[in-house]
């Protein structure tokens, strides 16, 4: 069939903020999407609210709206731009309910809007619990036993019924927010509560537990032809009960004969047939009895998900763009397989190789956090590494992960467990459980008592105890490097591993290897396991024969990803990877990617010239860099991760490009920073360096209380505190970090009710531009990321901007800065301005300072890197912008039930959104729509804040009142409005006993919380507040800033009345503001023709 | 079953006629320089079944180069057996699981081969292997355990065995004696289910002239409606009609179809007097017969994953596939038509003679292993007989 012409425009639904359960896969696909739409030539809007995504970049759709992705603004835009189509399969559970919402409403109707990709009827049987069981039951299809309840009395006669364990799983809810596995009675109630409240439609349905069954997974897809075909199966290490994105993942499926295979292929495609996903692809999942072979169907994806791009990845056929081209009528034999040019896509990949997924958690940052692993999502990113073997592949997934594990061991993660323990926290998920397990077969426990333990397959076991067998061998000198390098590398050891095990050093170990000629081959991805040409190369290293894709004499750059997501270092820096790839390409550059984050856009086969999946350690980089040969590495915008990487690449000889590695080393080490910060005269809060416990206390001693203590080198200020006391420290000291001589701790005196600022600036060594000043909402003291911030300040007077600015030029200029730089200041309540750190990279802020001011600053600090001079570019300073733009951030605290929310010094939140208006309330108002937080219209507030913060209630109480809302405070607070005059209801706290505000809370009474806690150390009653607010989505501001700006937007009457405007509007309102000449200037086309590169 | 420490593994020798050659592991039988395994060298692309592969009468006189990296992890067992032998020369792997995880495996890929005196060579690089044959095209090889020092030796077998072309492997494959077969498709926890002789009397009767039939097929023989009786390749049209058929079924085999003009004359005899269904070498045969010329693909069609289109209907299904000639359908007898074309390279996958009742495809709709798309096939031939006329189309 050939293409639909009787549809002209299309709009498509982004997937908003990462959430843990939505990362950047959803920029992968809408990106690819995008382009696969506008290459048939239709009008692509698109609506997201995710600034640092490459999909809304402004080139790529043709009106792209950073507008939250609720009903109220997605109709707005489509009365605006009356699109004839509505694709809701690309922006994942976000847009899948968005798009069932606007069906709801009659919206689509009203405006004509057809769903394609996926219709009403097919989304709501998959995404149902029950309407989907029931479709299953017609085809015949087996599903866990369950019974789907409304209220607890329904789950207790369930649980009668069905018997413990079982499973919750509440409809309609991302991520298994809500569900899990109830071990017993005892558990039943409260669980049950959290989950009808998580599911939008108060639906839960209990299941049978089917613990310890394998899970496996199919990727499907589907043509208006009725053409199926299974583009990649993937079977998880762990066995069910551990939520897929969670799970450890491998493909091809390793322990199934053809004919079981075979059984879940015919019945994900009758799965297909039967929901009825006319085109596009979806993602199967199945439980199979590892005794017998039963089969039990879990679910079905009616969309691209983590696991479609995850095949893609894995596979390389490129599952969203086809799903894009099939929705608009083409059929998968009139789509070429990208990787060949040759064969159509209508086929089933075969791999040649293995493939391993390993998730990355972040529960360090979540203290109250229970770590077992369950039915619902808890991690933040996730990294993959290809092998030709499984060991191969799982080394290099483990070595992937950044978090210094150079092989299946980890210290600090099972330290001190004997073989009892071992054994039982072997049988208990957690993100250590492989490490305990390696562990435990060290210790002698047996594979065949492990797997029964764990039920993780013995086929997988088997092969992790050839590995540690191999070190038992290495470490008793049967096996050497010198006799046996071939095998062991062979097998994935990492190099540091190998010297750890032999006691000598990476270098001495390196040399071993090179001298009897054992060095990585590098192998294709292609789609065909090598029956046909190859076109596109996408590589990954192995120990070999024969290697793939000869390299080219062209001139090269290279740019070090960041590596798997996690809380501080997110999507922000794949999109500047991204950037730097398309400005040098654009310039004539060959760009070599390599990164190792398979949801990530710079993992895409086409953007980059060369592909190279590979962790991103000193061995895999250095491998990649002897074979190319490149004449610059790019390490400034991948986030920590290249950047630690820096100097080691340096010593090697390695050519990287831009800021110098002295540079970086006098901006990350303390002591030379602040030397440098004295010497040109400027501000840091006074601080000091600390070894052990008696340094810290007499430096705390000297700087005084309250102070800020932290790890050196560390991002997203992990296991950073604020303290008052000396107790306090002491116990910091104890728990949080392990100090030693070359990882000392830094305190910091405390800047109380200071600004905090963000500065990003790109310098050629000639001329430093200041691309963005940001003001943050929250105070210094509140991480950056963690932060809402506003560009143009809105509260910083002309003087002090204008020193900020000239502050940061200077650092530029001394740090001898090429390409991007980030600083972060803060401004002191009489006005003081202090430097807090300076990044000489680029920051997670660039996305959205390129957003807000319309020049691609990380294509200009790229270009700048391979030698461009500003000048030549013809790039010039934003002027002051038409509209405001506020960035905000989101946080998973509801995944993490009982966690406190307060905001600190370090980093929590997973993702950021960014609301556009003429009004700096305005656009906090769509900020905080995007990021989940719905300010009513009118309603009650409660207000109970800390003595300091009682002085600035005063105002905001009035603008709500003004505004129409009624109050609610405790005692303290309410006598201190009641003595101001303004009427307001007093309330219990929890500690007075009921009715208080809990109470309250529960019956929906409060629809505004504003609770800034009592010192540091909150206590447990205001934390009960936070906590409950969070679970019951009531929006809850823990600083006075947020609640003052919170009060001025609810003074706008509601998100409703605002209007929607796309990016592309307001770049020609703001290039008409900078006038003919450099109106030009600022656009990514426009730098590609100047771009004149000569790398020094 | 133990874990065998890859350093404690014997070495082999993968060794091709144009002089190169690859170390690495032998397993199973220890067949040495002097009776090395030697064959065709082919590469397979499946995932999935690599005893079906093995036990695939299609592949005598041939070295499987398995293109999935992991093989054997799943054992062996009784079900999965294609024949009742590996006709498969040698397998070629990059390696050899040390256990068997399944709940159906019984024993080890290594037992197994052991038990039929074949052998495998492990831990080479099977990447480029397949490389080396798609860019080169096929090439005779032989592997044996052993080190450097018999590749000479290797070479010169290789060179020996000559070429595909010209070779018949039929007579070695095919049955003996004419035998019925009873039963019918699998299931799992049930097995095979066998069918009684008065379940099967009042069928309509097909027989299948065997040049190497895989198991699979002959069940869903019986599986869509049929009594099966075998007959070896090499019988005459009389012994065929004595044995009184309401239809013909050629089956798939080794070798050049070039050379199987003993099977091409019976099949020209009966041509328009009984329905007719072939596979693969079937499919040759009945080419043949249409007055087709078969020839010699580069490397050939060896895979699950094979994109067919149906001309009539442009349905497309993903078909098992597992031959090394093909046919040149210009100017064919009978009205015939050519009905299906794969999608990755144009070449013919079927043809229909709706004059004569008579049809056949290239790739295997009976699968086993790989995707089950195309067993519709069956059905189509059963209804072909029971209505005296080609119904459903596809
Ligand atoms: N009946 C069950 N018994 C045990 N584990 C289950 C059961 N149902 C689901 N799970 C586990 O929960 C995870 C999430 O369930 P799923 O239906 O996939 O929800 P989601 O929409 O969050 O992906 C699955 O990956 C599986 O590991
Ligand atoms: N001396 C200080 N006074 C007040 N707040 C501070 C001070 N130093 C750091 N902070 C706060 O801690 C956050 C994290 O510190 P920063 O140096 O930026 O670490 P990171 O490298 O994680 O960004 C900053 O965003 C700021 O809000
Ligand atoms: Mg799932
Ligand atoms: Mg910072």
């Amino acid at each position: 069939m050939p293409k639909r012409t009787d549809i002209k425009s299309i709009l498509v639904i982004g997937s908003g903020p990462i959430v843990i359960g939505q990362a950047c896969e959803f920029d992968y696909s809408g990106t690819q999407a995008i382009k696969a739409l506008k290459e048939e030539g239709y009008r692509v809007i698109l609506v997201n609210s995710n600034p640092a995504t490459i999909m809304t970049d402004p080139e790529l759709a043709d009106a792209t709206y950073i507008e939250p992705i609720i009903p109220e603004i997605v109709e707005k835009i489509i009365a605006k731009e009356r699109p004839d189509a509505l694709l809701p399969t690309m922006g994942g559970q976000t847009a899948l309910n968005c798009a069932l919402e606007l069906d709801e409403l009659g919206i689509l109707a009203k405006y004509e809007v057809e769903l394609i990709g996926a219709k009403t009827e097919a989304i709501k049987t998959a995404e149902d619990r029950d309407l989907f069981r029931k479709a299953m039951d017609e085809i015949g299809l087996e599903s866990a036993k369950s019974v789907l309840v409304r209220t607890q009395a329904d789950a207790e006669d369930a649980a009668k019924t069905l018997g413990f364990p079982l499973v919750l799983r509440p409809s309609r809810t991302l991520g298994g927010t809500g569900g899990g596995i109830v071990q017993d009675r005892s558990e039943l109630a409260t669980k049950v509560a959290i989950a009808l409240r998580a599911s939008p439609n108060h639906e839960v349905l209990i299941e049978e537990c089917l613990l310890g069954w394998k899970e496996i997974e199919l990727e499907v897809m589907r043509d208006l032809k009725d053409n199926v075909v299974i583009i990649c199966g993937i079977e998880n290490l762990d066995p069910m009960g551990v939520h897929t994105g969670d799970s450890i993942t491998v493909a091809p499926i390793q322990t199934l004969t053809d004919k079981e295979y075979q059984i879940l292929r015919d019945a994900s495609i009758r799965v297909m047939r039967r929901i009825g996903v006319d085109t596009g692809g979806s993602n199967v999942q199945f439980a199979m009895n590892p005794k017998d072979g039963r089969v039990i169907i879990i679910e079905m994806n009616p969309r691209v998900s983590r696991s479609s791009a995850l095949a893609s990845k894995a596979t390389g056929f490129p599952i969203a763009k086809i799903a894009a081209k099939l929705a608009v009528g083409y059929s998968l034999d009139e789509v070429a397989n990208d990787i060949t040019k040759k064969t159509p896509a209508c086929f089933e990949p075969s791999i040649d190789y293995v493939v391993v997924k390993i998730p990355r958690f972040n529960f360090e940052k979540f203290p109250f956090a229970d770590t077992t692993l369950g039915t619902q999502m808890k991690s933040v990113g996730e990294a993959m590494a290809f092998g030709r073997t499984f060991t191969e592949a799982l080394h290099k997934a483990v070595n992937s992960m950044e978090l210094d594990l150079p092989g299946f061991t980890g210290a600090k993660f099972v330290s001190g467990l004997g073989k009892a323990e071992l054994l039982k926290e072997s049988n208990r998920p957690s993100p250590r459980r492989l490490l305990i397990v390696a562990e435990a077969l060290r210790s002698g426990i047996s594979v065949a008592e492990l797997s029964n333990a764990t039920g993780i397959d013995r086929w997988f076991l088997t092969h992790i105890n050839t590995v540690i067998e191999t070190e038992k061998e290495l470490e008793s000198g049967a096996v050497t490097i010198e006799k046996d390098g071939l095998y062991l590398k062979r097998l994935g050891f990492s190099d540091i591993r190998l010297a750890t095990l032999t006691n000598q050093t990476q270098a001495a170990v390196a040399e071993k290897l090179l001298a009897s000629k054992v060095v990585p081959a590098f192998k294709a991805v292609d789609t065909c396991a090598a029956e046909f040409m190859a076109e596109t190369p996408y590589l990954y290293s192995t120990y070999e024969a024969g290697s793939d894709a000869p390299t080219t004499t062209r001139k090269k750059i290279m740019i070090l990803g960041s590596g798997p997501n996690r809380i501080g270092q997110g999507i922000e820096f794949d999109y500047c990877c991204v950037h730097a790839v398309q400005a040098l390409r654009a310039a004539g550059f060959e760009t070599i990617m390599v990164n190792c984050n398979p949801e990530t856009v710079s993992t895409d086969y086409d953007t980059a010239d060369r592909l190279y999946f590979e962790p991103l350690t000193l061995e895999h980089v250095m491998s990649i860099v002897r074979r190319e040969k490149p004449e610059g590495v790019i390490v400034q915008y991948g986030g920590q991760t290249p950047l630690k990487l820096s100097a080691g690449l340096h010593a090697l000889g390695v050519p990287i490009i831009g800021t110098s590695v002295e540079s970086i080393d006098i901006a990350e080490d303390r002591d030379r920073f602040s030397a440098l910060i004295e010497q040109i005269g400027l501000k840091q809060p006074p601080g000091k360096t600390a070894r052990n416990q008696t340094e810290a206390l007499a430096a705390a001693k000297m700087l005084g209380y309250p102070l800020l203590i932290r790890p050196s080198f560390v991002l997203g200020g992990r296991a950073m505190r604020i303290l008052c006391s000396d107790e306090e420290l002491i116990e910091y000291l104890s728990e949080s970090v392990l100090m030693s001589n070359d990882r000392p701790v830094l305190l910091d005196r405390y800047l109380e009710n200071s600004i905090e600022v963000d500065v990003d600036v790109v310098s050629d060594g000639e001329q430093t531009l200041i691309c963005g000043v940001m003001e943050h909402v929250e105070r210094a003291g509140i991480h950056s990321g963690d932060s809402y911030c506003t560009l143009p300040p809105q509260t910083l007077s002309k003087k002090v901007v204008t020193e900020i600015r000239a502050a940061a030029e200077l650092l530029a200029e001394k740090l001898n800065v090429r390409g991007l730089m980030n600083t972060q200041f803060a401004v002191t309540p009489d006005q003081q301005v202090y430097v807090l750190e300076v990044n000489p990279r680029a920051s997670r802020t660039v996305p959205f300072v390129s957003k807000a001011t319309g020049t691609p600053w990380a294509k200009v600090g790229a270009l700048v890197m391979a030698g461009a001079s500003l000048k030549s570019l013809g790039v010039t300073e934003p002027k002051d912008c038409a509209h405001v733009s506020v960035k905000g951030v989101v946080f998973p605290f509801a995944k993490f039930s009982g966690v406190d929310t307060i905001l600190g010094p370090e980093m929590k939140s997973t993702g950021e959104v960014m609301g556009v208006d003429n009004s700096f309330a305005r656009a906090f108002l769509k900020a905080q729509s995007a990021a989940g937080v719905q300010i009513p219209k009118s309603g009650t507030v409660l207000l109970t804040v800390n003595d300091r913060d009682k002085a600035e209630l005063e105002p905001i109480a009035k603008q709500f009142i003004a505004a129409g809302f009624t109050l609610l405070a405790t005692t303290g607070c309410a006598a201190a409005l009641n003595a101001k005059g303004i009427p307001v209801q007093a309330i219990n706290k929890v500690r007075d006993g009921s009715p208080h505000i809990v109470d309250y809370l529960g019956e929906g009474k409060i629809d505004i919380v504003i609770n800034t806690p009592e010192g540091v150390g909150a206590s447990m009653d205001s934390r009960s507040i936070r906590v409950v607010a969070t679970e019951l989505k009531v929006p809850l501001y823990t600083t006075m800033a947020a609640a003052a700006a919170a009060a001025k937007a609810a003074t706008l009457g509601g998100i409703g009345k605002l209007e929607v405007k796309s990016i592309q509007e307001h770049l020609q309102q703001q290039l008409a503001n900078l006038g003919p000449r450099s109106a030009t200037s600022q656009s990514s086309a426009f730098l590609a023709g100047n771009a004149k590169c000569h790398i020094a | 079953m133990a874990v065998n420490s890859s350093k404690a593994k014997q070495q082999a020798v993968l060794a091709f006629a144009d002089g190169s050659f690859l170390l690495g592991h032998g397993f199973g039988s220890h067949l040495t320089r002097d009776n090395p395994a030697v064959g065709e060298v082919v590469f397979n692309t499946s995932l999935y079944g690599y005893q079906e592969i093995l036990t695939d009468p299609s592949y005598a006189g041939q070295l499987m180069t398995f293109t999935a990296p992991h093989i054997g992890n799943v054992g062996c067992n009784e079900e999965d057996n294609e024949s009742d032998s590996v006709h498969t020369e040698g397998l070629i792997c990059r390696e050899l699981s040390p256990i068997v995880s399944n709940f159906r495996g019984t024993e080890s890929l290594e037992q197994y081969l052991v038990a039929r005196n074949k052998m495998g060579i492990s831990g080479v690089d099977t990447r480029f292997i397949t490389t080396m044959l798609r860019d080169k095209g096929a090439q005779m090889g032989a592997i044996a355990f052993g080190d450097a020092g018999i590749v000479d030796t290797l070479v010169d077998r290789a060179r020996a065995a000559g070429s595909m072309e010209g070779k018949d492997y039929v007579k070695a494959v095919a049955c003996k004696e004419s035998y019925s077969w009873n039963s019918g498709a699998w299931d799992l926890g049930q097995g095979y289910q066998t069918f009684t002789e008065e379940r099967l009397s009042s069928r309509p009767h097909v027989v299948a002239i065997d040049c190497g039939i895989k198991r699979n097929i002959l069940r869903l023989l019986v599986q869509a409606g049929f009594r099966v009786s075998v007959m070896p390749a090499g019988v005459t049209a009389e012994q065929i009609t004595q044995a009184r058929p309401d239809a013909l079924f050629l089956s798939n085999g080794p070798g050049d179809p070039a050379t199987l003009d003993y099977v091409v004359k019976p099949v020209s005899e009966l041509l328009g007097r009984f329905p007719i269904f072939g596979i693969c070498l079937g499919h040759q045969i009945l080419g043949r017969v249409l007055g087709g010329k078969t020839y010699k693909l580069k490397f050939g069609h060896r895979g699950g994953n094979h994109p067919v289109m149906h001309l009539p209907t442009g349905k497309i299904d993903i078909t098992v596939q597992n031959h090394g000639f093909a046919v040149h359908a210009d100017k064919l007898s009978h009205g015939a038509i050519v009905s299906h074309i794969n999608l990755n390279d144009q070449t013919v996958e079927g043809l229909e003679v709706p004059s004569a009742r008579a049809f056949s495809v290239q790739y295997h709709p009976e699968s086993s292993p790989g995707p089950h798309d195309a067993i519709h096939l069956f059905t189509k031939f059963y209804e072909m007989v029971v209505t005296g006329h080609d119904r459903v189309s596809a």
